[in-house]
């Protein structure tokens, strides 16, 4: 049993731990918090049913045009809904405006896809049923792989150089030259395929339903208030310590205890540890 | 002390020249208070509302009904959104524990049935204990995290009332509470409902032209500037959380009534957008606005039914529409058309004969003392072992370079921020570090080097949240217009008055703030900063920005603040000024006091001559 909690818990941790790198993503490049994030991981679940299931094309090809579809979303919500308000010193105005385009997102797809959940295709079809099963692992090798691609594009090349300048400070790297409009269009395409492959991997476990998006929001989130913004580290940690930590408490105590259980939580650790449990403590500015 | 140069003959010359605004705001007798241009549309939606039973059929009462119990909810998310700031985006969360809460307690599953008002009582209790506990991150945090804690309890409420099947019913529901006669016909419950809507909308109406609502949009567009004057946030946010929470919940259960029946699945996000969208495009800072946006998004489904299934998106796009286009709400565009220009040619005009009232210096003591006070943010000392004393009575002029850590010494004296070793002392006692929004209680005022105000507030209105601390009437007793609250309104407003003559600005108090110059906003802090009563003022820079003749009449003006036994700290770059009305001045260099003196030592001063003055 304990081994049945730790592979839905971490599956379902994984999915959560690349919703909260897709908030980290977006953040960095522009210091915006995105609710967007969670309607990315949505979408992914869904164009992975409809190009799949429903049209019938090789997986692969659903992959990649899901990928592809997810970018362009992050381009837009760039281009719409964080680029004009970016001027503006009222944070209040980013929290609106991406929230808008998240809600848009969703009821596009609740209008043109349904409000029911439907079938997420099996990718590899093996191991069906126990432990085994791809829905348990898909998303644990998706978050390693995204981890390790991060890791990669930051430390060994130039453009991955450049994003972390950018995330460093803005100012001095625009200074330098760098095209800060570019490299921010670039990581919130970026970020749109990992909230992509967030729900395509986790697609067998959370299905393909519009309202994953809202939950996904909340959940992806989660981890990033643990890890502190824009820790992607932290958000892996406490991705998937939220998910075993969820799925343990559904099975010893219930489900209603195990959501209260991790709403107070959540609000436990903004209250005490409001930088995150792995950030740093910023100083106020008056 | 010194005069200041050429005291008395340019403040006649001007005082001539500028005349007319002056004199239209001295002697004139200011009602202040709600104006009946603000109560009668709303008093004129409720009389119409009374009159739908008798002028439709039942479906339409439905609706009116729907939109009554919507407006009980959103009158109070429009303290939190429209005053405060704080977007709730899932505060349909409350509405299902309310809406929950009164069926079960009514249907007795979870104890002896209770009866349907009890139920309501319960429910509103449960709606401020949860609307606080999901408020708690907004009292320290960004806005961002409280919007995410208000999503997170929207999500986990819908999952809690479909699992909890024993006493919610699942996904199967159970039935709403009904209402004892006369209130259980579909009229008998419109007109419940509607009196709970007014009764809700005379509270909040009340709360927002107090100084509490006041407050609230301090918070929201200044809030540094609030701290200082000794606005309390998770106070006033706590108080604005249990009311809202209790509103909401009581509309649940109203909510409940009405569908007679509830399931999860009545209560989607979409009404969180419906709720949170008609405060924005109300306006900000609006009663009638928000009361306008529930009634017409309530309805406009009912017109538009081809498009009912795309209301929400195109209530997003309409959210898009606003943020992007005007961030300022309706209120605001409309605000710039019907705007006259201002007098191009206006004066500053301070009269300091006026001042007498304002300042009451009683106590007596050492002032204000900073002992071997060290900060440094990161690897760089800031302040580095200062000493400095400003007694009452005199004005202590701090001069240095950019960088030197003058604006950084003003902040360890008002509480922003504490200092990594040394005290700051009070008539010998420590003042606590860390604690802005205790400054004011304790006499010590302060203005801001970019000026801190709210542009959308009236100047008068500016200048009485200075007076906030000065208040006596209570959170309820503000809500319920008691005459205590009616007392405080008129001191403020006269005081207000008073403060604004005495600086000059006595012929732009009913002028939206935002429309000011900038140094008439230098003015402005200096009155809303005498609101409190202060024993001690600090000045950041009041003279940057402004023209000589200004700086000339601020001079006099903090001459005569001074003089009345008010002790000054005066942050400047402008050496004139400070040499000519300073009693004592300390230059700082790099975090260290490089001398202090006499105006005479300093200018004799080897190394401030060659290092600063020049």
């Amino acid at each position: 049993m304990l081994a049945s909690i730790l592979a839905s818990g971490l599956a379902v941790g994984a999915v959560y731990a690349l919703i909260g790198i897709t908030y980290n993503t977006m953040f960095q490049a522009s210091r915006v918090m995105s609710f967007t994030a969670g309607q990315l991981g949505m979408l992914g679940g869904v164009f992975g049913s409809a190009l799949v299931l429903r049209l019938g094309l090789p997986i692969i090809v659903g992959l990649a045009l899901t990928l592809l579809s997810c970018a362009l979303v992050g381009i837009v919500t760039e281009i719409v809904a964080v680029r004009p308000v970016l001027k503006s010193l009222d944070q209040h105005l980013y929290v609106l405006s991406t929230l808008a385009l998240a809600l848009m997102i969703q009821q596009l797809v609740a209008i043109e896809w349904g409000t029911e959940p439907r079938p997420f295709p099996h990718l590899f079809g093996i191991g069906s049923g126990g432990l085994s099963d791809e829905k348990f692992w898909l998303p644990v090798i998706a978050c390693a792989a995204v981890i390790l691609g991060l890791e990669w594009l930051y430390r060994h090349t130039l453009v991955g150089r450049a994003f972390l300048a950018i995330a460093e400070d803005n100012f001095a790297a625009r200074a330098l030259g760098l095209p800060e409009r570019e490299l921010r269009i670039a990581s919130f395409a970026l970020a749109g395929m990992i909230g992509a492959l967030a729900g395509f991997s986790g697609g067998a476990l959370l299905l393909a339903f519009f309202a994953n998006g809202a939950l996904l929001n909340f959940y992806g989130f989660v981890p990033v208030a643990l890890g502190g913004l824009g820790n992607n580290r932290g958000a892996v940690i406490g991705g998937l310590a939220l998910g075993v930590f969820q799925q343990a408490a559904n099975f010893w105590v219930g489900g209603i205890f195990a959501s209260i259980a991790v709403f107070v939580l959540f609000i436990i650790v903004l209250l005490a540890a409001p930088q995150g449990l792995f950030g740093h403590h910023a100083a106020r500015r008056v | 002390m010194q005069d200041f140069p050429m005291h008395d003959s340019p403040m006649q010359d001007s005082r001539m020249q500028g005349s007319r605004i002056a004199l239209a705001a001295v002697g004139e007798k200011r009602r202040f208070g709600p104006r009946w241009s603000d109560i009668a549309p709303l008093v004129a939606i409720f009389a119409l509302a009374l009159l739908v039973p008798l002028a439709s059929n039942d479906y339409w009462v439905l609706i009116a009904t729907r939109a009554a119990i919507y407006w009980v909810l959103v009158a109070g998310l429009n303290l939190m959104i429209g005053f405060a700031g704080q977007l709730a985006i899932g505060y349909v969360a409350l509405l299902t524990l309310g809406a929950y809460t009164t069926s079960v307690l009514v249907a007795g599953n979870v104890m002896p049935p209770l009866h349907p008002f009890a139920a309501l009582g319960v429910a509103a209790l449960a709606g401020s204990l949860f609307g606080v506990l999901v408020g708690l991150p907004a009292l320290r945090l960004r806005t961002f995290y409280f919007a995410m804690s208000t999503l997170g309890f929207a999500t986990i409420v819908t999952q809690i009332a479909l699992a909890w099947q024993s006493v919610t019913g699942g996904g199967i529901g159970l039935p709403g509470p009904e209402l004892p006669a006369p209130f259980d016909s579909h009229a008998g419950l419109f007109y419940f409902c509607l009196g709970i809507a007014a009764l809700v909308t005379l509270l909040t109406f009340n709360l927002a032209h107090s100084r509490f609502g006041r407050a609230l949009i301090a918070l929201r567009d200044a809030e540094v500037a609030a701290e200082a004057m000794g606005i309390s946030k998770p106070r006033l946010l706590v108080s604005v959380f249990l009311l809202a929470g209790a509103v909401a919940a009581l509309a649940g259960g109203l909510f409940a009534s009405l569908q007679t029946y509830i399931t999860p699945d009545a209560f989607t996000f979409d009404l969180s957008v419906l709720f949170f969208i008609a405060v924005l495009i109300g306006g900000r800072g609006s009663i009638l606005g928000p009361l306008l946006g529930t009634v017409i998004l309530t309805l406009l489904p009912e017109f538009a039914a081809p498009l009912a299934a795309w209301s929400t998106f195109l209530y997003a796009v309409l959210l898009l529409g606003i943020v992007l286009v005007a961030p300022g709400g309706i209120a605001d565009l409309l605000d710039r058309v019907n705007r006259r220009p201002l007098p191009a040619n206006r004066a500053i005009l301070p009269q300091p004969a006026l001042l007498d009232p304002l300042i009451a210096v009683t106590s007596h003591g050492a002032g204000i003392a900073l002992r071997r006070i060290m900060l440094s943010f990161g690897g760089v000392r800031a302040v580095d072992g200062v000493d400095l004393a400003i007694p009452r009575g005199q004005i202590h002029g701090l001069i240095g370079p950019n960088g030197s850590g003058k604006t950084t010494t003003l902040n360890l004296i008002s509480g922003y921020y504490r200092p990594q070793s040394g005290e700051v002392t009070l008539d010998d006692r420590p003042l606590e570090p860390g604690r802005p929004e205790t400054r004011a209680l304790s006499g010590i005022a302060r203005t801001f080097q970019t000026p801190r105000i709210i542009g959308e507030a009236s100047v008068l209105q500016n200048v009485m949240i200075g007076g906030s601390i000065r208040g006596r009437a209570s959170f309820p007793e503000a809500m319920l217009s008691a005459p205590r609250h009616r007392a405080d309104e008129t001191m403020l407003a006269d005081s207000a008055g008073l403060a604004l003559r005495a600086v000059g600005l006595g012929g732009l108090a009913d002028i939206r703030a935002d429309r000011l110059q900038h140094s008439e906003l230098r003015f402005l802090e200096i009155a809303r900063a005498l609101m409190t009563r202060p024993c001690f003022i600090l000045l950041d820079e009041p003279a940057a920005g402004l023209a000589p003749d200004e700086i000339q009449r601020l001079g006099v003006l903090i001459q005569e603040i001074a003089r009345r036994g008010t002790g000054v700290l005066l942050v400047e770059h402008h050496a004139d000024l400070i040499f000519a009305i300073c009693d004592q001045v300390t230059v700082l260099n790099l975090g260290r006091v490089l001398a202090a003196g006499t105006p005479d030592d300093i200018r004799r001063h080897q190394e401030v001559v060659s290092a600063y003055l020049g």
